[in-house]
């Protein structure tokens, strides 16, 4: 299911926020509402970690990370590495990059498998992204942006891409993602899909502004609709079938 | 380009996305909304006057057609069509910007030509001066008519008359209407007009307002005068002002005359390269033109122009020249925004006067816009020597001059040197000396 939720009345929720498969970061606000509304979906399956990243709020659009690992910009404070360190679970690597664009959701956007990265990156930054996360890197643009961070999202599942990226360049990130592509908007028709939402393989949070349209078309692209009637019985013949055979 | 010189481009098909409010299928736009959810949205007629009030006598089957007179017209004429459209227009009849105006306060104020005004009081789109007597209202209006061109007439009305002394009381009314062109507004001229100045433009510039116009042509460097009574005779509006002016970016400037020297400012014809700046780094929109800012222009700089690609204009002038080659854009001044933001918010080293009006209630609601007006009227002073030739300025004493700007970034945007200000005339000291003698006795 996906989750209407407003960071301080802002709808831009993937600024404030990281979700993952394996934890969840949000910013430090002055209202506790948007920290329980993850805890409430999330508590009993991954940690939800309160975080600054670089002293600031907007930790969703400074970091990059999949279940594997977590990526940190150069202007990171030692203390918030080792708080981080500290929450996340033992098998996730967090490491901090030199890198000269520090807007690391910004530049990059990765599942647990794929990244899609900014051409500028530097090499070195490709070969820690591979490391740390254990993705294949592609440089990539959306729609003819390069903040593809910004411009898409996407988990294990499904991908949810600039409303303007074109039917050929939707075929290609289908290809190298190995996910359905769909192209669509949040936040009443907002393109900047990293900002408004943030999602993964159960769960999606979007800006409370996206109408019940979007809301269709994200639970659709990722797959996060509860089973349909038809779904239960397509299954059960499936396995039917399968013991008959 | 890329496939003209045989590489292959992969096609580009536009997709669909669904709408955000009703969710059918569209191709993607800026708002990401289907044509029929937009225009639930926003209403582009907002702000317009939809309807009139219009009297009608079923009687003889005419209309009102304000103060008086009526006009006979029979249902679906075109006659009631004009009558209604012009009744619906009206409003748009005034300038919507008062540069002229500024202009013409600080004029007033120089010349203490309303030094005889009992009450002056700013009505919508005009401001009303009262005098005691008649002789003080046509001396102001005489003035008026020396200082910018426009219309005048007068009328009297009979307060109150005694037939015993032969006396009769009458209160004198005098309509001025002063010229809505402004200076820096692009102009079509109309054939006749255009014929009467040698076949000039018919695209022109206005450079300058005084009891005349002056009109230069961007493409071929002439200049040429109007009086008001030229003016008045055939009348024009403009066609783009000032508030329409679009920021350009100049990508290269080719020189192609030495400087000419016309109606005292200097200009250089010159082929321009130009892109909008909105257009910059998202199309490879460029627009090849000639303009007259070649002394000025250097590629990298930014100017203010008339989009006459993007513009909509619907002026019946210009379709009736026929054979007219409009061009792309047609560039008016060079632009100091970038420097001036650095600038933003600090006070001016001088100020102005303003006439002590009384506000009408109904023009309170625009402050926002006459502000906005004003501050730019400043900058033109700033720009432009010549226009504040006749115009007293006066030292701010809020003023503090920092050592840094005057080290960081003193050079290229335009201001006034110190010494044209004049230092304002206060009389808070006058009346601390005459105190400080009377202690002294």
């Amino acid at each position: 299911m996906a989750n209407r939720i407003q960071f301080e009345n802002s709808c831009d929720v993937g600024v404030f926020s990281k979700l993952t498969n394996a934890y969840c970061l949000v910013a430090i606000g002055g209202s506790e509402s948007f920290y329980s509304a993850f805890e409430a979906e999330l508590a009993d399956v991954i940690p939800v970690v309160k975080t600054s990243i670089a002293g600031t709020r907007i930790i969703g659009r400074l970091c990059a990370g999949n279940k594997n690992g977590l990526l940190l910009p150069h202007n990171t404070t030692d203390q918030e590495l080792q708080h981080l360190r500290n929450s996340l679970p033992d098998q996730v690597v967090v490491q901090r990059i030199d890198e000269r664009l520090s807007a690391l959701g910004n530049c990059i956007a990765c599942n647990d498998h794929v990244a899609l990265t900014h051409t500028d990156l530097d090499k070195e930054t490709e070969e820690m992204i591979a490391d740390v996360l254990g993705v294949e890197v592609f440089r990539q643009t959306i729609a003819g942006n390069i903040l593809v961070g910004s411009y898409c999202a996407f988990s294990n599942k499904g991908a949810l891409v600039h409303p303007h990226t074109s039917v050929e360049d939707m075929n290609e990130l289908a290809t190298l993602l190995q996910v359905p592509v769909s192209a669509g908007t949040v936040n009443r028709g907002s393109e900047v899909i990293g900002a408004g939402l943030t999602v993964n393989d159960w769960t999606a949070f979007c800006g409370s502004d996206t109408t019940a349209t979007e809301l269709n078309v994200i639970e659709t692209a990722f797959q996060l609709k509860p089973a349909q009637p038809s779904a239960i019985v397509d299954e059960m013949r499936k396995s039917l079938i399968d013991s008959y055979v | 380009m890329a496939e003209e010189a045989g590489m292959f481009v992969v096609p580009q098909t536009v997709g669909t996305v669904l709408c955000c409010k009703c969710g059918i299928p569209m191709a993607p736009n800026a708002a990401n909304m289907c044509v029929k959810c937009l225009r639930s949205e926003v209403d582009i007629t907002e702000g317009l006057q939809k309807h009139v009030i219009i009297m009608h006598c079923p009687e003889c089957n005419s209309y009102l057609q304000p103060p008086r007179t009526w006009i006979r017209a029979q249902l679906e004429s075109k006659e009631l069509l004009t009558f209604c459209v012009k009744r619906l227009k009206n409003l748009n009849k005034h300038v919507s910007h008062r540069r002229t105006f500024f202009y013409l306060e600080q004029l007033i104020l120089k010349h203490g030509a309303a030094a005889s005004a009992i009450k002056i009081k700013q009505m919508e789109q005009g401001i009303d001066f009262f005098f005691s007597n008649r002789s003080h209202g046509v001396k102001f209006v005489e003035f008026i008519g020396k200082v910018a061109p426009m219309k005048s007439r007068n009328d009297k009305q009979l307060v109150s008359h005694d037939i015993k002394s032969n006396n009769y009381n009458y209160k004198y009314t005098f309509s001025v209407e002063i010229c809505p062109i402004c200076r820096e507004d692009l102009i079509c001229l109309p054939l006749k007009v255009a014929a009467s100045l040698g076949n000039l433009g018919p695209l022109v510039i206005c450079t300058k307002v005084t009891n005349s116009i002056a009109l230069l042509d961007p493409l071929t460097l002439r200049i040429s005068y109007l009086d008001a009574d030229q003016y008045w005779r055939l009348p024009f509006k403009s066609l783009l002002t000032s508030r329409q002016l679009v920021e350009y970016i100049v990508l290269d400037v080719e020189k192609i005359s030495s400087e000419v020297n016309v109606g005292g400012s200097k200009y250089v014809l010159a082929d321009a390269q130009v892109a909008r700046v909105s257009d910059f780094g998202k199309n490879d929109t460029i627009f090849n033109i000639r303009t007259h800012l070649g002394h000025l222009l250097n590629p990298g700089d930014y100017a203010l122009g008339y989009d006459l690609y993007g513009a909509n204009s619907n002026d019946i002038e210009i379709e009736k020249h026929k054979g007219l080659v409009i061009p792309e854009a047609i560039l008016i001044r060079k632009s100091y925004e970038e420097k001036r933001q650095k600038k933003r918010g600090k006070p001016r080293a001088w100020k102005l006067k303003s006439l002590d009006m009384e506000v009408d209630d109904k023009n309170r609601t625009d402050q926002e816009k006459i502000n906005s007006e004003y501050e730019q009227f400043l900058k033109d002073l700033e720009e432009n020597p010549e226009l504040r030739f006749n115009i007293s300025l006066y030292r701010n004493k809020d003023y503090q001059p920092s050592e840094m700007t005057s080290v960081a970034d003193g050079d290229d945007v335009p201001s006034i040197p110190l010494d044209e200000l004049l230092a304002d005339l206060d009389l808070s000291e006058a009346e601390a000396e005459d105190e400080d003698d009377e202690m002294r006795e």
